[in-house]
């Protein structure tokens, strides 16, 4: 496929996003449950919400660029029925009116009881609000995780391991953005953080890992054969039909050279991964919050790289009746 | 239920794209234009066309053959690219099979493109929606032309009538007859879509002339007294032995 | 578009018929209008040509009317600009006009012949034919001499008729097809609808060629030949045919001079022709029946076609008087014996095998499948018969054939081969359309030398003919050419077409003489349609030492900017074909079927754009103002208001009712073929859906050489002069006396010293293969491949890179090689490589393909332009990547004992040799320009034509964008 930045922003962004709202839950979370002794103040989440809130937006606003009609977006929710793209239209509006909620409870330290499940935990409205968003979260991670791996032909992203890169991608990020910014509004959550970080980008590493080595070892289902349905082990097109291109030219196809592909693919694996864990542990070790920054500015260059990545890899049957001119 | 289709007989197209340009012409003004064109006169020029001719060669020298390839929406029975669609723009038609966009409801995602292996849906980057082969449909109900010319363009068009249109599910209908009788064949069948269209493959006809046919009473060499026959001074059994 | 389906609004609309000009098919069109806007093209149902179907390019046709190429005005070199660098003014038409009229009249008035009319359509050639034999110049001509002249010349002087406009194969009835030689789709719609028909009722399509595209894509078996050596093929085809005895033995008795006796007496000055019992009571052009056969009933010779006589076709025999004499037949055997197929697998590079099968399966299959038709008829010779019989073994050849030095030779083996295989004009096998078949050869004849070019007389004659023996020549006394092509001269005798591929280079040297003013119509010269390129545009720029150009006055008269109108003094804007009155007459290239005459009309569909002009329309204006007689009254007045007014009322002769138009004759358009100008013929045939058929009894459809309903029927209307039977030349006695010329054993016009030889080499009566003159000329060893063109489908016949659709699907064009051979040279799929031959290079793109013959390589033609023209970006595809394989394509070859500047062309016909050109391949160097080479400077957009484009538009009729 042509990767189009509008829908590389998009999704890194969101999932940035998504990251980061679990990352402040889960440390609240955590602290309910006692687990966690440090807790940012209601500041931290506050603000944490206006980031997440602006990641989320951030997204939204690089998805109009995918549209060629915009002004009609609101059309797309509709189909929810059938269509993950559908759904993902109605739960991120959801998704961001439910941090916008929780950041607002935190603001306005709306944290009186509301009841309480079994004998301690004392739920109050931002646990609650904060669970919705959560629910929200992953529900948004999943319909875009399937807005790709729902395309049967598109045989890289028809995976279980698609949803489950979005939600570790993102999640990585996300954490990783939560931990440098703890490092400044929040010291006594960086480790925390800092730890989760570690964990969600060896998990991402690992899942990200095996749909490389799924796609690697992917056989095309469609050939030239199955396309014009001829059996003949030789067939070559000749004139796709016209020759300065078409939208099926364009779309479908990166342009790129297979070493630029196989460039980006190592760029990402050390962008994304590598790098980050080791100025992790390094900027754990030492305290550094700008090493931190660094931390998750070195990886999100790397999820822009991995995203492009993924679409370029998506090799579209439809490629196969646009392969020559003459 | 009807399922309008087209079949396309491999068997006799010659690849001259009159279907290509005679869709273009009928719909860049019609219901379903207009189909823009970019750089007409420039460099790689390009624009929106619902319907295209492709080649390929099959096999090696001297065992190749040449193969025109015409390809437009399939209008599949189970179309994939209709229930991705955001916004409900991409839909087939209940009473005919028609899978259709409605220009007014895309938001041009591209979406549904991503969803049909077959490569036949363009976005037109000046309108910038969805727009692909709607089988004339502007045309094959209009009670204002002739019945026989209700038909899509590239049909009408087409020299060698090498393209057949008609309900696939009637079994009686010439398309179905066509398929049933000339080995026709759905594109890509791996992905379950069924498409409506159909293709007929090559036919052969081979002649074979039997040795004897060469041999006749009636050769006119014979009349010409030049059917061979030996020189008497030739050797013979008679030189040889006198039993 | 949205959920509800909107329909057109056809009151809004109008619905006219016309014919369609996008090639040279002439396919009946409908055109739906929309606010005067052009909303759709459609094949009109009714007519018989198309039956209702369209190709791609008409159905382009809007964008070649909306076209930004249209000239609009007319225009005029700016004085003190050079010729060719685009620098026009725009003048009124009253301006052009009278500039004409000046330089014109003062030509007339002192040497016609330094006017040349050349025109790049042979279908408007009886008004164009007829202006220039008013004006008094032998110099016209049309295209035919550099398309395929080879094929109607080679068929015409074998059969009386040709492929094409002229005939063709009987596919509804045929069971075996063989199509030779033929580049992609000529012709277009009709054989697209015959071929689909043709396979699906379950005949054998075989297709010979060395590339396998188009027509040939569909065939049941495709026959990869070299180039150039069809020839050979059809001569073991015929040796394997006559060794099987699977010719048609009757047919050949009673219908060729197969069976007629050759004086064989070396010392007669007869020697080569055939017998005769004595002189005819009437000469006239057609055969007279006074020559002999030997009869095996009375083993005596008797005149042919005596009843009850029973000829041989084979042996040896002697006149009383000791003359020995063979049957052209036994000849023809003779002349075969040699021609084994193992002999022609090592020329053709077809298998011995192959050919001896395919041999099998012609003689079978006519033999054994043969057609009666219970349709009675009698013959010339007052036979009658009960039924029409065939033997369904049809075929087609096209330029593959023709356009080679040898085509004429191998076209005549073809129609043999036809003629031994029974199948002229006979159901399932070839097929005549009206107004042939002619006698052979036609009576045309030109003026026979300098004296028939007169100041302010009419040409005394054709400027085109067919002659009949060197008496028909038109040189001088010397036996040099008359015209400035050399035509009808002792270079090329039977250049029925002309040679406009070198009337440029000839003009410019002078040679045989300078001209003034050429009129070049809708002809790129400058371009695709010349060969060695570069070189004729040098030419069209030189001058003489007193600063005048070579070629003082180049008049151009063309519908868009075309690399020619470039280097015009003058350009005339052309209407597009949907804005003129035009017709498709019998006087013309008909449009004729199998089944009876055709003809057809143009009607203006939309009103002319700018100050556009008929062609038509500029030389009836001429023709008047320069007082030719046939266009003004006896007082010098106007004759005819305008070009329509001229269909309508002009006659052949006063009274001879014979027009243009053959449909709608007769004062109230009762009568058909003759009548008096009907003043309501244009309504009537616009009535009629713009065409006109006249359907032929059934008993009049074949065997139409020798039927002699058919025959007093075409007498009867003038179709023909005579009503006598045309029997086919299997040997052909025109030939022979050209080369009895030749060996000096006439008295009459022989040839100049330099060329006997050749005419005595290449003026055989019986056909044979011999290389290309220029394979003969050139060094084959270091120019391994042959090189041909074709034009895509999309734009076969056709003008169209200016067309915004087509020109999508062929925007620049590659060349074709067989992968082994591309590799064996290091040239990659896709890269780029030179291709060079004796005469030029040109760097392109290479795309392998296991469709062409490995000996060979292949190109679209002229999808490549010149930068800037045809309003096209100078940085199109067209120029950057697309090439013109013309730029290595002599127009002249090498000097050799011939002549320093013998035309490329077959010695016979002057058929340009496109497809004789030898080349090598090699790829380009690493840091070449990813362009094509040769570039140049880009044209210009002229005056008049609109100067600025949206990069984009978004084509919708109705809305008033585009009146």
């Amino acid at each position: 496929m042509h990767p189009a930045f509008s829908v590389i922003f998009l999704t890194t962004l969101i999932g940035v996003g998504q990251g980061l709202f679990l990352a402040l839950y889960t440390g609240q979370v955590y602290a309910l449950f006692q687990v966690l002794s440090a807790q940012g103040d209601h500041r931290f989440y506050a603000v944490g919400s206006v980031i997440v809130l602006a990641f989320l937006a951030a997204g939204l606003v690089a998805s109009f660029f995918h549209l060629g009609r915009p002004e009609r977006a609101w059309r797309a929710a509709s189909q929810w029925r059938t269509s993950w793209l559908s759904r993902e239209v109605i739960v991120l509006p959801l998704f961001m009116a439910s941090v916008f909620m929780y950041g607002m409870a935190h603001y306005f330290g709306w944290n009186a009881p509301l009841f309480s499940l079994g004998e301690t935990l004392q739920i109050d409205l931002i646990m609650l609000t904060g669970a919705i968003a959560t629910f929200f979260c992953f529900a948004l991670f999943i319909c875009t995780g399937m807005i790709y791996a729902c395309l049967r032909f598109l045989q890289e992203w028809h995976t279980p391991l698609t949803v489950s890169n979005f939600i570790l991608l993102g999640g990585a990020s996300g954490f990783a953005l939560a931990t440098a910014y703890a490092a400044y509004a929040a010291p006594e959550l960086t480790g925390f953080y800092g730890k989760w970080t570690l964990i969600i980008t060896l998990l991402a590493f690992a899942s990200r890992l095996a749909s490389l080595v799924r796609n690697h070892k992917l056989k095309p289902k469609s050939t030239l054969q199955s396309a014009i349905g001829v059996r003949h082990t030789k067939i070559a097109q000749k004139a796709q039909g016209f020759m300065g291109g078409s939208f099926n030219t364009r779309e479908f196809f990166h342009g790129k050279s297979p070493s630029m592909l196989r460039s980006v693919k190592w760029i990402f694996i050390v962008l994304t991964f590598a790098l980050p864990l080791v100025f992790l542990a390094w900027s754990l070790s030492i305290n550094s919050a700008s090493m931190l920054v660094l931390t998750f500015a070195v990886q999100y260059a790397g999820l822009i790289a991995e995203r492009w990545f993924f679409f370029a890899q998506a090799n579209h049957p439809q490629n196969l009746y646009y392969q020559a001119i003459s | 239920m009807t399922q309008l289709a087209l079949v396309i007989d491999l068997n006799v197209c010659v690849g001259c794209h009159a279907c290509v340009t005679n869709c273009k012409e009928w719909n860049t003004s019609g219901m379903a234009g207009p189909l823009s064109d970019f750089n007409p006169y420039g460099a790689d020029p390009t624009g929106t066309f619902f319907n295209r001719v492709q080649t390929f060669e099959v096999g090696s020298f001297p065992n190749t053959e040449t193969v025109h390839f015409p390809k437009s929406c399939l209008h599949c029975e189970e179309p994939p690219c209709v229930p991705v669609c955001p916004t409900g723009a991409s839909y087939k038609r209940k009473e005919d099979g028609i899978v259709l966009v409605d220009y007014d409801k895309c938001i041009g995602c591209k979406y549904c493109s991503w969803a049909c292996p077959y490569g036949v849906r363009e976005i037109d980057e000046k309108q910038k929606v969805m727009k692909k082969c709607t089988l004339c449909v502007d045309r094959i109900y209009d009670q204002g032309l002739p019945e026989k010319e209700r038909k899509p363009a590239c049909v009408l068009a087409c020299p060698t009538s090498a393209r057949l249109f008609g309900d696939v599910h009637n079994p009686e209908s010439e398309v179905s007859v066509a398929i049933r009788e000339s080995n026709g064949y759905q594109l890509m069948p791996e992905w379950g879509t069924n498409p409506s269209n159909h293709y007929l493959p090559r036919r052969k006809t081979q002649l074979r002339i039997h040795d004897d046919q060469l041999v006749r009473a009636d050769n006119p060499l014979k009349k010409e007294r030049l059917l061979p026959k030996p020189d008497k001074n030739e050797p013979s059994l008679d030189d040889a032995i006198s039993w | 578009m949205n959920a509800q389906v909107q329909f057109e609004n056809h009151d809004k609309q109008e619905v006219k018929n016309t014919t369609c000009y996008m090639c040279a098919c002439r396919c009946g069109i409908r055109v739906t209008l929309k606010n005067g806007e052009v909303r759709y093209i459609q094949g009109n149902p009714d007519h018989p040509l198309n039956q209702g179907v369209i190709c791609a390019k008409g159905s382009s046709g809007i964008m070649k009317q909306y076209s930004p190429a249209r000239l609009t005005k007319p225009l005029r070199r700016k004085p003190g600009s050079e010729r060719g660098a685009g620098e026009f003014e725009a003048i009124s038409w009253d301006e052009a006009f009278d500039m004409m009229e000046q330089r014109l009249a003062q030509i007339r008035s002192t040497d016609p012949k330094k006017f040349a009319l050349f025109t790049g359509r042979d279908q408007m050639q009886a008004l164009t034919g007829l202006f220039a034999k008013q004006f008094g110049t032998p110099n016209y001509a049309a295209h035919g001499g550099f398309c395929s002249v080879n094929m109607a010349a080679g068929m015409i002087y074998t059969i009386g008729g040709s492929f094409w406009e002229f005939g063709g194969p009987d596919l509804d009835r045929a069971k075996l097809f063989v199509m030779i030689g033929t580049a992609e789709d000529h012709h277009s719609n009709p054989m697209k609808i015959a071929l689909s028909k043709f396979k699906r009722n379950g005949g054998r399509f075989i297709s010979i060629n060395p590339v396998r595209t188009g027509y040939s894509a569909i065939a049941d078996e495709w026959i990869p030949i070299r180039p150039g050596t069809d020839g050979a093929l059809l001569q073991a085809l015929t040796h394997e045919i006559i060794r099987q005895g699977l010719y048609d033995r009757d047919f050949l008795v009673q219908y060729s001079n197969a069976a007629e006796l050759v004086n064989l007496d070396e010392s007669s000055s007869e020697y080569g022709m055939f017998v005769r019992t004595e002189v005819p009571e009437e000469e006239g052009c057609f055969d007279p029946q006074n020559k002999l056969w030997w009869d095996r009933n009375s083993n005596k010779p008797v005149v042919t076609h005596t009843p009850d006589a029973d000829p041989f076709l084979l042996g040896e025999f002697q006149l009383k008087d000791g003359t020995p004499l063979k049957p052209a037949f036994q000849l023809l055997k003779e002349r075969v014996k040699d021609y084994s197929p193992e002999w022609a697998e090592s020329i053709t590079g077809v298998p011995a095998d192959t050919i001896r099968r395919l041999a099998h399966e012609m003689g079978v299959t006519a033999r054994d499948q043969r057609i009666e038709l219970p349709i009675a008829w009698t013959d010339t010779w007052g036979k009658e018969h009960e039924t029409i019989t065939g033997n369904p073994v049809a075929f087609h050849a096209m330029r593959g054939l023709a356009a080679h030095s040898n085509g004429f030779q191998t076209i005549r083996s073809l129609a043999i081969l036809m003629s031994l295989l029974g199948t002229i004009d006979r159901p399932g096998g070839f097929r005549h359309k009206v107004p042939f078949p002619r006698p052979i050869p036609p009576c045309a004849k030109t003026p026979k030398g300098p004296e028939g070019v007169r100041p302010n007389m009419p040409l005394d004659g054709m400027a085109l003919g067919w002659p009949a023996e060197p008496d028909d020549l038109f040189v001088d006394e010397n036996g040099q050419p008359v015209r400035i092509d050399k035509a009808f001269s002792w270079e090329h005798p039977l250049a029925v077409h002309g040679l406009m591929h070198n009337v440029i280079t000839n003009a410019w040297r002078g040679d045989p003489y300078t001209i003034d003013t050429l009129l070049i119509f809708m002809s790129n010269m400058a371009w695709n349609s010349t060969m060695n390129t570069v070189s004729v545009r040098d030419m069209l720029n030189d001058k003489r030492e007193d600063g005048e150009y070579k070629i003082p006055f180049l008049i151009v008269c063309d519908a868009f900017h075309s690399e020619m109108t470039a280097f015009a003094d003058l350009v005339l804007p052309d209407t597009s074909y949907l804005e003129r009155h035009d017709v498709m007459s019998i006087l013309d290239r008909p449009i004729s079927e199998f089944d009876g005459p055709v003809d057809a009309v143009r009607i203006p569909i939309v009103p002319p754009k700018g100050d556009c002009k008929p062609f038509q329309e500029v030389l009836i204006e001429l023709g008047t103002r320069l007082k030719l007689p046939a266009f003004t009254q006896p007082d010098g007045a106007r004759k005819y208001r305008d070009y329509p007014d001229f269909i309508v009322n002009y006659e052949t002769e006063p009274g001879s009712g014979i027009g243009f138009l053959s449909g709608w004759r007769g004062k109230g358009g009762e009568k058909t073929m003759r009548g008096e100008p009907n003043p309501r013929q244009w309504e009537m045939y616009a009535q009629n859906g713009g065409f006109f058929h006249y359907e032929l009894p059934r008993s009049y459809q074949y065997m139409r050489n020798w039927n002699q309903g058919y025959l007093e029927w075409a007498q009867r209307n003038r179709i023909t002069r005579y009503a006598e039977p045309i029997s086919i030349h299997i040997y052909s006695e025109v030939l022979q006396k050209f080369r009895m010329a030749a060996q000096g054993r006439t008295d009459g016009r022989q040839p100049p010293p330099h060329l006997k030889k050749r005419i005595e080499t290449y003026f055989d009566p019986l056909p044979f293969y011999y290389e290309t003159l220029e394979s003969q000329l050139s060094d084959t060893q270091k120019y391994p491949l042959n090189a041909i063109t074709q034009r895509p489908m999309a734009m076969y016949h056709s003008w169209d890179s200016q067309n915004a659709w087509l020109r999508q699907i062929h925007a620049h064009n590659f060349l074709f090689v067989n992968p082994k051979t591309a590799a064996a040279q290091g040239i990659a799929d896709g890269g780029w490589m030179w291709t060079e031959s004796m005469h030029g290079k040109v760097r392109c793109m290479c795309r392998y393909s296991e469709a062409v013959e490995p000996g060979t390589v292949w190109t679209w033609n002229a999808i490549g332009k010149a930068a800037g023209a045809w309003g096209l970006d100078a940085d199109a595809n067209e120029s950057q990547k697309g090439f013109l394989l013309n730029h290595l394509i002599g127009e002249e070859l090498p000097p050799h004992e011939a002549g320093d500047h013998l035309s490329n062309s077959d010695p016979i016909t002057g058929q340009a040799g496109w497809f004789d050109v030898r080349v090598r391949i090699y790829p380009a160097e690493e840091g070449e320009p990813q362009q094509t080479s040769p570039q140049f400077a880009p044209l210009k957009p002229a005056p008049g034509m609109a100067q600025k484009r949206p990069n984009w538009f978004a084509f919708f009729a109705g809305k008033g964008d585009w009146k």
